[in-house]
């Protein structure tokens, strides 16, 4: 039972890493056509939308939450501030709101 | 004499790469807390939770797998299972060739085993090139986290403070707004992608039976190739 475990650990590997590897490897960069790499410019952007929505209004199951550190979020990043200070702040007036409310 | 002309030296990318990894560790820090805790009641052993972390590092679909290891699920249907919630990988690997530097291909065989979702998006908001020591600053702290605390996780066996344990899960997220937020400031295409890209993944989670891994290289595609088209004429400086 538990080697059969590890194959399938090492075949959950295999299939995760293959998809990570072929284009990059595979792909010239310059012989992507325009198109298609005006499409693949534009990915960046569109996934951070999908990753943030609908999952930070789902977050914990609490609205308030999920809204409150979005928030925060946006403006210590509107201001310019660095990421790891935009992360921390917002764990920050979570966990300060979750103390003096729950 | 011209390193400045050609680019940052390799270490400085590194460095580089792991200070702005850092927020990423710090966000995986909870994820993978949980990950270990649940790896543990759903029956793997220690070795297996953190080799899982160590070789698969891709936090959905590992969380998935315990769910069917513990449901008696047959090997075959697991890994096809991972397959399908990673296949997202393929489009995210795409976009960094496009605007990947000229590294050699092992190097880049070596850094793509790093991409995620988190990894994928600082990267790719950076300026210039993608290089390979940057990515595997970023790839590095990041991977580092996810393996050790899947470990403690496992090890400690009780779940954080509650208080800590929820507010520590906004930590991606706040990740992907302030990545989002620099970009959107100065673009109107950027805020027009990512809006699109939430609206569309909105629907198609509450609306359709597909899989998070799904809805999101569906609505990501949608939405890159929609403003795409539209944006046709516009010189594409996002």
């Amino acid at each position: 039972m538990l080697d059969s475990y590890i194959w399938i650990i090492l075949g959950m590997a295999a299939v995760t890493y293959i998809p990570r590897m072929l284009p990059l490897v595979a792909f010239r960069t310059e012989s992507i056509p325009p198109i298609l790499r005006g499409v693949l410019k534009n990915v960046p952007y569109a996934i951070l939308g999908a990753l943030i929505f609908p999952g930070i209004v789902t977050f914990n199951g609490e609205l308030w939450m999920g809204i409150i550190g979005a928030l925060t979020a946006f403006i210590t990043a509107y201001f310019g501030a660095s990421l790891i200070v935009i992360v921390i702040s917002s764990i920050g007036v979570l966990s300060i709101l979750s103390l003096l409310f729950a | 004499m011209n390193v400045a002309v050609i680019g940052r030296m390799p270490s400085s990318l590194f460095k580089s790469g792991l200070q702005k990894g850092s927020s990423i560790a710090i966000g995986y820090m909870p994820v993978a807390f949980t990950f270990g805790l649940l790896a543990k009641s759903s029956g793997l052993s220690l070795f297996e939770a953190v080799g899982m972390s160590i070789f698969v590092f891709a936090g959905a679909a590992q969380y998935i797998s315990l769910t069917l290891f513990a449901a008696g699920i047959s090997g075959f249907e697991i890994i096809l299972t991972t397959f399908i919630v990673n296949i997202r990988h393929l489009l995210m690997s795409a976009s960094i060739c496009e605007k990947s530097a000229d590294d050699p291909k092992w190097k880049k065989a070596l850094y793509s085993f790093f991409i995620t979702d988190e990894t994928f998006s600082v990267a790719a908001v950076q300026r210039g090139n993608i290089q390979a020591a940057f990515m595997l600053g970023v790839g590095l702290i990041a991977w580092s986290s996810w393996v050790f605390f899947s470990g403690i996780g496992y090890l400690v066996g009780s779940g954080l403070p509650t208080i800590l344990q929820e507010s520590m899960g906004i930590a991606l997220y706040a990740l992907f707004i302030g990545l989002l937020v620099p970009s959107a400031r100065k673009s109107l295409k950027v805020i027009l992608l990512a809006s699109i890209a939430a609206v569309v993944n909105s629907i198609l989670t509450f609306n359709t039976p597909l899989s998070t891994g799904w809805t999101i290289i569906l609505s990501t595609l949608i939405a890159a190739v929609l403003i795409e088209l539209v944006w046709k004429g516009e010189k594409a400086d996002a």
